[in-house]
């Protein structure tokens, strides 16, 4: 048996770990034109910016792939025929599969913007990416990143670390507010002002302006205004990267759509990660989860169903993480940006603006948190939301939650007070 | 929201052709815009320090160099006010966080030419300090003034040694205290090793020499501190000195053999490792600068284990023969016992201990003694591996693998590799010294001392069972070998 992983990332390489554990025979092969070994994609930033190396942020030491009999092969697949279950690569040949896993991930959005492919316009998801922001960045005196977010915010950073004044253009009114309720979006805009970054909302991008060379000197925006800039982030968030789909007779929407096991409509093709689209059959929207948890925790099904086991995944209560410039933020549950029918939030920040809480409950019981500046227990906020505790218990057992450092202040008793106010 | 661009060829051309070699070439420093401003607290500090080190060289080079109190200001108090100074400057306009821009890409901090220099220089120092003090000698009249005030006699090396490694630990403990300044658990350990540097391993073993009782070190302890347990010391603390020799005696036997294992079952090494150990707080402090630079491999962790556990069994070797062949009649081991005590003196005390454990700082990291050669380090650990509250928590699933933990670990753990499979960090080598809980971006690590040992891995609730089957050399918790 020939299992053909397309794609290194997050998902295809805990695919085929999950796979060699339950299959110790099966030959394993993991496709990749990006890099030679695994590496972990949220520590691009920090290569840029030097405070790891390249090496540094592979999660594996390079003896584990051969430990492990997981077959690396650095090469782009440009086709692959259904028919005859194999695959064309560029520069080796053909490779024929006996079960196949599509793990291409996502690649930048970029919504057909004149001069978007210009000289100096760049998203930031590869090392791909990282090469050319290497590229751009000398002779860059001023960069625009258009659509903010998470990678918005780490393009920003890496910027930043080179002394390279940075301006965000946001269609939102508030950084991030697509996501992030006012106030947490508020704080990500002080944090902003604070690191010396302009910060332009309300305006859409109309287009990227060409120097003449094919290269980048400025941006017009909607309003017809004009900013000069030498590099332009383009982070309006990402969709799959179903390219090499497309043309084959798998079945692609927004992404590869794979059914709760991660099967396409082809047999022994199946997707997972950043380019899988589930399918909800009882009428609920698909779902595409674009986060490195997602893309693990997929990879990990999938493998496990490849490998022979029956299951469908199951996407559990949704977290996730993330650091803007010094300001961390951790998610449990699903925080909506507005308060939702039958919901009630509690909301409490300190008055320096890092550190905040938000409580969401319904009258069945506590729904999601959000922290800023603040630590809190992954295991324990998921269990309050699955017992749907009451929010008067969640106050009482606040501290509980508390992941802090030792020594720090515990915010609770200021928390709770404030909260429980609220509540009145 | 127009539709995304469609493309005639399945996958972009230019990706295609994409064929970096990251593997041979890596990625180097980009290029940067100059600094918006430059910083004149740094500029006129850095002056300060100039100045001092011309007249350190003044003095060093000047025949006729006596003890005073102007020199003293001139060379190492400038340099002091200098140091302090520039660490102030450099953190105090800055948004408290972590400050790792650059790193990799340091030649001072990531083995380029600085490095080189800088590692030649301590090791030389330290070559000179143990078996060519001559050469200190005019260092060591400079500083007379300072030992005739607090010791009543004049300077020897050890005082310069003890002096310098003090304002070492005192200038870059600032540097500490402000690249920390959000991080309560950072600066209150900072406080403590540089209390105890100052207080209990300078100024109270000058007064003790002043009262002329013997300089003793209240910070170290046997196995660390050898010499204290050996027959011959034991003997002259308890008969010369007197009761306060005997308090000394009595000391280093509490601190060894009861709060030693006390106190580590209860806060982990740590207590000992980077709050009150004077090679831990060196390396806190005036190593943190290097702390990235210990190896990380598999294969490091195995050499690691091999030459620590075989210095623990030479100093007990070394302590018992040494023993025995003081108090009975033991022909042979009489015979070695003077020559293996010379043999750990010269080649751990002084060649791995010093010239390496120090020297290496700007090669192999902060922490090379106390990682690979510290028999204190691994008594303690074997206690915090198997009987102790200490671990450090993963939360939930919330590691995405960036490994900024195992970068920045001085002790050369791959913390990620238990952080991204949701496990507890238990191994003996941590000193918790907590950077891989403030380095995360995703807040998933935190030191914790629980309320029993037994919920650290599977196992911990049988100590001894867990502690045997280590020795047997069968796999255990934490082996990374085996992970798939």
């Amino acid at each position: 048996m020939h299992v053909a992983i397309i794609g290194n990332g997050v998902t295809g390489v805990t695919a085929a770990t999950r796979i060699r554990q339950l299959q110790p025979d099966w030959k394993i092969s993991i496709i990749s034109g990006e890099s030679k070994y695994h590496y972990s994609r949220p520590a691009l930033m920090y290569i840029f910016m030097g405070h790891m190396t390249y090496q540094a942020t592979k999660p594996f030491e390079d003896r584990f792939w051969d430990d492990q009999r997981l077959d690396l092969i650095r090469d782009w697949v440009t086709e692959i025929d259904v028919e005859n279950k194999q695959l064309k690569l560029s520069r080796t040949g053909v490779m024929d599969y006996d079960k196949l896993l599509i793990a291409t991930g996502a690649k930048s959005n970029k919504f057909g913007w004149p001069g978007q492919d210009l000289d100096g316009v760049l998203g930031l998801y590869s090392l791909m990416d990282l090469r050319k922001l290497y590229e751009y960045t000398p002779g860059t005196k001023q960069a625009v990143i258009v659509g903010g977010g998470l990678i918005g915010i780490e393009l920003a950073e890496m910027l930043h670390s080179c002394h390279i004044p940075v301006t965000f253009l946001i269609r939102e009114v508030s950084y991030w507010d697509n996501i992030l309720p006012k106030e947490e979006s508020k704080m990500l805009n002080v944090l902003i002002k604070e690191q010396g970054l302009g910060l332009i909302t309300e305006t859409n991008l109309k287009e990227v302006v060409d120097d003449g060379t094919g290269k980048v000197c400025g941006i017009i925006t909607e309003f017809d205004e004009r900013i000069d800039c030498q590099l332009v982030g383009l982070t309006p968030g990402v969709s799959p990267n179903i390219d090499l789909i497309k043309s084959t007779a798998i079945e692609t929407g927004r992404g590869v759509l794979v059914d709760r096991s991660f099967r396409t409509g082809i047999p022994d093709i199946y997707a997972a990660g950043d380019c899988a689209e589930l399918i909800y059959p009882d009428g609920g929207r698909n779902m595409i989860q674009q986060v490195w948890y997602t893309g693990k925790k997929q990879g990990a099904f999938a493998g496990e169903i490849m490998a022979g086991e029956e299951k469908e995944y199951d996407a559990g209560i949704w977290y996730n993480s993330a650091k803007f410039f010094d300001l961390e933020y951790q998610t449990y549950g699903m925080v909506l940006n507005t308060i939702q029918p039958g919901e009630k939030h509690l909301f409490w920040e300190h008055c320096n603006h890092k550190h905040a809480v938000r409580i969401v409950y319904t009258d069945e019981g506590v729904s999601a948190f959000n922290f800023m500046g603040l630590r809190a227990k992954h295991r324990v906020c998921e269990r309050w939301i699955a017992e749907k505790q009451p929010v008067t218990y969640v106050l009482d057992h606040l501290e509980e939650a508390n992941f802090d450092p030792e020594f720090f202040k515990h915010h609770e008793p200021d928390i709770v007070r404030s909260l429980k106010e609220q509540l009145v | 929201m127009r539709t995304l661009q469609g493309t005639t060829s399945l996958i972009d051309p230019e990706t295609i052709d994409y064929l970096y070699d990251e593997e041979t070439n890596g990625f180097d420093e980009p290029v940067k815009q100059p600094e918006p401003q430059k910083n004149p607290g740094q500029i006129l500090s850095a002056g300060f320090i100039g100045v001092g080190v011309l007249s350190l060289i003044v003095y060093l080079f000047n025949d006729q160099t006596t003890g005073s109190w102007m020199g003293i200001l001139l060379s190492f108090g400038l340099l002091t006010i200098g140091g302090i100074a520039y660490h102030w400057f450099s953190y105090k306009n800055t948004i408290p966080g972590i400050k790792h821009d650059g790193i990799m890409f340091s030649g001072s901090l990531h083995r380029g030419a600085i490095a080189w220099a800088l590692g030649i220089l301590f090791t030389g120092f330290y070559v000179v300090l143990y078996w060519w003090p001559e050469y200190l000698d005019r260092a060591i009249r400079l500083v007379d003034p300072l030992a005739m005030a607090m010791a009543g006699q004049p300077a020897n090396q050890w005082f310069l040694y003890g002096f310098l490694y003090t304002l070492a630990i005192l200038i870059f403990g600032v540097r500490m205290f402000m690249k920390y300044r959000h991080n309560r658990y950072h600066q209150i350990r900072t406080a403590s090793v540089m209390f105890f540097q100052l207080v209990l391993a300078f100024i109270i073993p000058q007064f003790l020499r002043a009262l002329n009782e013997p300089e003793f070190y209240f910070t170290y302890f046997w196995p660390l501190k050898y010499d204290v347990l050996f027959p011959g010391t034991v003997d002259y603390l308890v008969t010369s000195p007197g009761a306060l020799g005997t308090f000394m005696v009595f000391w280093t036997m509490a601190g060894s053999f009861i709060a030693a294992p006390v106190l580590t079952y209860f806060y982990g090494k740590r207590w000992y490792c980077s709050w009150v150990c004077g090679c831990g707080g060196l390396a806190e402090t005036l190593g943190d600068p290097w702390r990235h630079l210990t190896p990380k491999t598999t294969l490091s962790w195995k050499v690691e284990r091999v030459i620590i556990y075989s210095v623990l069994v030479l100093i007990i070797l070394t302590t018992g023969v040494l023993w025995i062949s003081n108090t009975a009649e033991s022909g042979f081991l009489s015979e070695i016992a003077e020559p293996l005590k010379q043999w750990y003196g010269f080649y751990i005390g002084a060649v791995f201990a010093g010239v390496i454990g120090v020297g290496f700082y700007p090669l192999l990291g902060n922490r090379v003694w106390c990682r690979f050669g510290c028999p204190m380090a691994a008594v303690l650990g074997i206690i915090q591996r198997f009987f102790s509250r200490f671990r450090i928590t993963t939360n939930g699933d919330q590691c995405m693998s960036c490994g900024n933990c195992t970068t920045y670990c001085e002790m050369g753990i791959d913390v990620r590799a238990y952080a991204e499979r949701g496990e507890n960090i238990v191994r003996s080598s941590c000193v918790g010294c907590g950077i891989c809980a403030a380095v995360c971006p995703s807040g998933v690590l935190k030191l914790e001392n629980g309320a029993t040992h037994q919920d650290r891995y599977p196992g911990s609730d049988k100590p001894l069972g867990a502690f045997t089957t280590a020795l047997k050399g069968a796999k255990v918790y934490g082996d990374k070998e085996g992970y798939v």
